[in-house]
């Protein structure tokens, strides 16, 4: 195993190779926001909130999916990024209807936790208030795409964990939708095993446990990483 | 043991062929033992059932997944990405616009709005008595011949609201 030596934020850190700046980034404690990705799953670079400046390129990286490098610089926070990072929160507000007050999710919410991080005010998009379903035949679960962002982490949790692949994407561009199996109602699923690890995966309200009211959705994020540790690492921190 | 039966089920849910009977469901099956039935030949195997049933239809897609070893959701996942393929039912007639930059900015805006008006439908449509299919794609990559339009297979440039009309114009019953 490797180790790489490289500065982020003006700060001398050593990574393991196989690292990316954003998990080599993290262990230094500087946390670089992201929504699509979490520990455990493998990194698509969906989101762009972890786009980091890097020392002799005009291109940014994106933290989560670029691998770390002998002497790379990175600077993770510039007013260039902020008002970059703030743009796509506004997008992403502006492209579904995320209705906070009214949200299963309320104060359990990464994309509310990111919005309040970047002082996300206002935003300059027109709403597009797409008319869109809730889908709740499932018997345990639910799923509002209204509050749906399109970060995928269910369908890799369902794919990558489970290996159902219940999960996916149909469409594209603004009609991009998840579906499940045939697009077809979550309860007729045949491949759902009903095992939850999407509702613990998803960063918002959209998919949640039925029952829960507003602001009742809590998750644990970091099931994901137990079970991929446990599999793979025959690791069993509890 | 408990392996065994699952291979069982699956097999049982195979079967041969197709339970309804239709010849078309073994062609594609020989399509796909061609490509030996592997999981990356999905879009070769799909154009190939769009050919043989004009469009893919869902339980032809369970069939597909089926052989192929995928999960539904990603055969559906694919079948809507790509403009090519039809989940309904095409028209006699087909009539793609391209709405991409160059073709766009040589107003295909205008020719889309023109054969809306025509036609009564709005684009990725199919006219009620089944003449008509209007498409809508991003660039064809005949960009110079802006504004280009293929219709029934045929690309042609250089259209105008009016040309275009011209030529769809018998298609359509208040034409």
């Amino acid at each position: 195993m490797a180790i790489k030596t490289l500065t982020i934020d003006g700060q001398l850190v050593s990574a393991r190779e196989e690292d990316t700046i954003l998990v080599a980034a993290r262990e230094a404690g500087v946390n670089i926001p992201a929504l699509c990705y979490v520990d455990g799953l493998t990194p698509v670079g969906a989101c762009r909130l972890c786009l980091v400046e890097q020392q002799g390129t005009n291109r940014l990286q994106a933290a989560c999916a670029t691998k770390v490098q002998e002497g790379m610089e990175i600077v993770t926070n510039s007013p260039r990024l902020h008002e970059y990072r703030k743009m796509i929160l506004e997008l992403l507000f502006a492209e579904r209807n995320h209705i906070c007050a009214v949200c299963v999710a309320n104060n359990h919410c990464e994309l509310q936790d990111m919005a309040v991080r970047h002082g996300m005010d206002h935003v300059r998009f027109e709403y597009l208030y797409p008319q869109l379903s809730v889908d709740v035949s499932h018997e345990q679960f639910g799923i509002d795409h209204n509050r749906c962002i399109l970060c995928t982490r269910c369908v890799r949790a369902c794919h990558e964990i489970e290996g159902a692949h219940t999960w996916d994407v149909s469409g594209r561009g603004v009609r991009a939708r998840v579906i499940t199996d045939m697009n077809q109602p979550w309860g007729d699923s045949d491949t759902c095993t009903s095992c939850g690890k999407c509702v613990q995966a998803c960063p918002t309200g959209a998919i949640f446990r039925q029952g829960s009211t507003v602001a009742e959705m809590e998750r644990d994020r970091s099931m994901l990483q137990f079970l991929v540790n446990a599999r793979e690492k025959k690791q069993w921190n509890v | 043991m408990a392996e065994a039966a699952k291979t069982e089920v699956i097999k049982k849910k195979a079967g041969p062929a197709h339970p309804s009977g239709d010849k078309r469901f073994k062609l594609l099956e020989v399509t796909m033992k061609r490509h030996q039935f592997r999981s990356d030949a999905l879009i070769e195997v799909m154009h190939a059932a769009q050919e043989l049933f004009g469009f893919l239809e869902v339980d032809l897609m369970f069939f597909i997944a089926r052989y192929l070893k995928l999960p539904p959701s990603r055969v559906f996942g694919v079948a809507t990405f790509y403009n090519l393929f039809s989940l309904r039912p095409k028209g006699e007639h087909t009539c793609v616009l391209c709405t991409g930059t160059a073709c766009y900015v040589k107003g295909a805006d205008a020719l889309l709005d023109a054969v809306e008006k025509l036609a009564g439908i709005k684009a990725g449509e199919t006219t009620e008595d089944g003449k008509l299919s209007l498409v809508t794609a991003r660039c064809l990559g005949a960009c110079g011949i802006a504004p280009a339009v293929v219709v029934d297979g045929t690309v042609k440039g250089l259209e105008t609201p009016d040309s275009l009309v011209q030529q769809l114009k018998g298609w359509l019953p208040n034409g």
